[in-house]
């Protein structure tokens, strides 16, 4: 199946501060009882935004519409759920510039097309504080050129190159990729004696 | 050439590479339950495909649960409509389900292992993070997404990146009262939550071999806690005894045959790891995390981090757990109130954790202002419990005995913390929220920790309530 390609994600972003904000930070297991993805958005972030009385990035007007989001390190660690990702995603959000991902966290956002990318610690920290200051700059992530741009700032920006060739090459959702050979994974089942019988 | 056993695993399951250069790898075994796969049913329906190996693949019902009234349908509407989903959509696709009430349900990562599922050598993958309790087994085990177990479904595969390999050797014997949760907690302590990205994690050494399969699985069940996807155990005879006779397990001839291929599995003698890394297990204690993440903890002896004792990039996050947590920085872990003790989790609910727990609580009395409850792992840990009347010692003690589930770890069924109270668990997440109330608060440790909190009423050292339990024995 041919998917989207993504290059570049331009728009303004929104900070998130933080090291090690997990996945029930980002989207609280209750809100996880529910058969669709529908809706989601509107817990984002829900318990850490009760405790900021208002005063969360996600509650900021300054922020409304943000398409990029930068973290700080290993964002998104903890559970598998999906959830988190989508619930990022379907607030508006296109790319999220980090120090650093958790593995899970990375591996469901490349699923559903949104890029994770990787800058030095400091550059997070500058463009956080550059978005905090002037928040209608624009932020640029350009997956070719393996940067991100926040005004006069350019940090090189960092995705595994098999990650990167998925999303520029529209195969980012990869159920098509694994279909298209069946046979030859009929083929690796077959060598498997737990599965062809011992 | 000498090879670890995640790369023969890995060239044994592989189909081919992908153009975007990632391997496409066959999953041997497909774990689902509830929450995170109603979405990815859906997306095979739309677009009219099969479930591609529906042997390879086995449903149970965990996370929603209620441990108490399970009638039909569930009081949380929400609830009862997943599970609803679930039925409909394992009917629809052939797929197995253990449903409530089944003898196999339980929570996913106890059945498999239990029914024998759970192999060496296999890819296993499930919507969960703590698959790589799997890895115990000598499996490559992990978590998924959502879309993710949408390509499972669809395809038995999965888009991967190669993995790294730390080997953890771990030496010695441990002491009495320090168990197979203290050591991985301490693993997190020292590598930290992210030390394990990229890798997975092979727990080796003398300690390691000397461990029960339960053991086992506590340690390779929080690998994702230190960041690690994946965590293994080489197979050895250990693993072997606990899995013949199973029900899905292989019998007669073809058990030799099995053997022989899992011993083969193994990680060479002389394989070359990416990372190795030593403990030293005579010198562990008991642990006990004080804040809102795995690696912050402490020994039982020890006192609370203040902002001064923890590096440069760790003093925000020290300082929000102080604050969320009310503990005064420097203060002694020990003695601290807790209102709430869970025994339970994937993490720490299977029969040698009640025993544990159940040798501390024998003929003693849960501290007044505690609620203290017990949530077997499944429903054959509990009727094995049961049977060795381990649920009467609890309830004697003023424990409830519950019906198996994920129940408090992570409080999407009616079992939660209220407002700020204070748990003591044998779960394997301290997160803001993570037990069902945003300002509710949890102390990880060993099943034997929570029982001995839940006698006193705050944490104490399980060595010494030990002791004196002994010195009652012998007069």
């Amino acid at each position: 199946m041919s998917a989207l390609r993504i290059e570049r994600i331009s728009g303004r972003a929104i900070p998130v501060r933080g090291h090690d904000i997990d996945t029930d930070r980002i989207l609280p297991a209750r809100f996880l009882v529910s058969v669709s993805f529908e809706g989601i958005e509107a817990h984002l972030f829900e318990d850490e935004r009760a405790d900021a009385r208002g005063t969360h990035p996600v509650d900021q007007p300054q922020y409304a519409g943000a398409r990029i989001l930068v973290a700080n390190r290993n964002f998104g660690c903890g559970s598998s759920r999906e959830h988190a990702p989508q619930a990022i995603q379907r607030w508006g959000i296109q790319a999220v510039v980090g120090e650093s991902f958790s593995e899970i966290f990375f591996g469901n956002s490349v699923a559903i097309g949104m890029p994770c990318v990787t800058v030095p610690a400091e550059a997070a920290a500058a463009i956080q504080a550059a978005v905090e200051a002037a928040p209608e700059t624009e932020v640029v992530v350009d997956l070719v050129a393996g940067t991100v741009t926040c005004g006069t700032l350019t940090a090189p920006a960092t995705l595994p190159t098999a990650a990167r060739d998925a999303f520029t090459s529209g195969h980012w959702d990869a159920t098509g990729l694994l279909l298209d050979d069946v046979a030859q994974v009929e083929a690796t089942a077959a060598r498997l004696p737990y599965v062809s019988g011992w | 050439m000498a090879q670890t056993l995640l790369r023969k695993v890995w060239d044994a399951h592989t189909v081919r590479v992908l153009p975007t250069g990632q391997t496409q790898v066959f999953i041997g075994l497909h774990l689902v339950h509830e929450v995170t796969t109603p979405q990815a049913f859906d997306a095979l329906r739309q677009r009219g495909w099969p479930v591609r190996f529906p042997a390879r693949t086995f449903a149970t019902v965990d996370h929603i649960v209620p441990t108490t009234d399970v009638a039909r349908p569930f009081a949380d509407l929400m609830a009862e409509q997943m599970l609803a989903a679930l039925e409909r959509n394992c009917r629809d696709f052939g797929v197995p389900l253990y449903d409530l009430g089944h003898e196999h349900q339980g929570i996913v990562h106890v059945i498999g292992p239990e029914l024998g599922l759970t192999q060496p050598g296999m890819t296993i993958a499930c919507g969960d993070s703590h698959t790589s309790t799997h890895g115990a087994f000598g499996a490559v085990a992990f978590g998924i997404g959502t879309s993710q177990v949408r390509d499972v479904l669809a395809s038995q595969c999965l888009a991967m990146d190669p993995l790294k390999v730390r080997r953890i050797r771990v030496e010695g014997q441990l002491a009495p009262g320090v168990y197979a949760k203290d050591v991985i907690l301490a693993i997190i302590q020292r590598l930290g939550v992210k030390g394990g990205v990229g890798h997975a994690y092979e727990y080796a050494g003398s300690t390691i071999d000397a461990m029960s399969m339960d053991e086992r699985m506590t340690i390779c069940n929080m690998s994702i806690e230190g960041g690690a996807r994946v965590g293994y155990v080489n197979p050895d005879v250990t693993t072997f005894r606990y899995i013949e006779g199973r029900p899905f397990a292989p019998a007669g001839a073809d058990f030799a045959r099995a053997r022989a291929w899992w011993q083969s599995m193994a990680s060479d003698a002389n394989a070359v790891y990416d990372d190795e890394v030593v403990f030293d297990a005579p010198s562990l204690e008991p642990v006990v995390t004080w804040g809102l993440n795995p690696a912050q903890s402490v020994f039982v002896s020890g006192r609370i981090p203040t902002v001064a004792d923890v590096p440069d990039g760790e003093r925000a996050a020290t300082t929000e757990a102080h604050e969320f947590m009310g503990f005064e920085p420097g203060a002694r872990i020990e003695g601290a109130r807790i209102d709430v003790a869970f025994v339970g989790s994937c993490t720490n609910s299977r029969l040698s954790d009640l025993r544990e727990a159940a040798a501390i609580v024998r003929g003693q009395r849960v501290a007044r202002h505690v609620r203290a409850l017990v949530v077997p792992g499944s429903h054959r840990v509990s009727r094995a419990a049961e049977a060795e009347g381990l649920d009467e010692v609890f309830r004697e003690a003023g424990f409830e005995w519950r019906g198996a589930g994920c129940s408090m770890c992570l409080g999407m069924n009616p079992d939660k913390l209220s407002g700020r109270e204070m748990c003591a668990s044998s779960s394997n997440r301290n997160f803001k929220g993570r037990m069902g109330s945003p300002t509710g608060r949890t102390l990880l440790m060993s099943p034997a920790m929570v029982a001995a909190a839940a006698i006193a009423g705050e944490v104490v050292d399980v060595r010494k309530v030990a002791r004196d339990a002994r010195a009652e024995v012998t007069r």
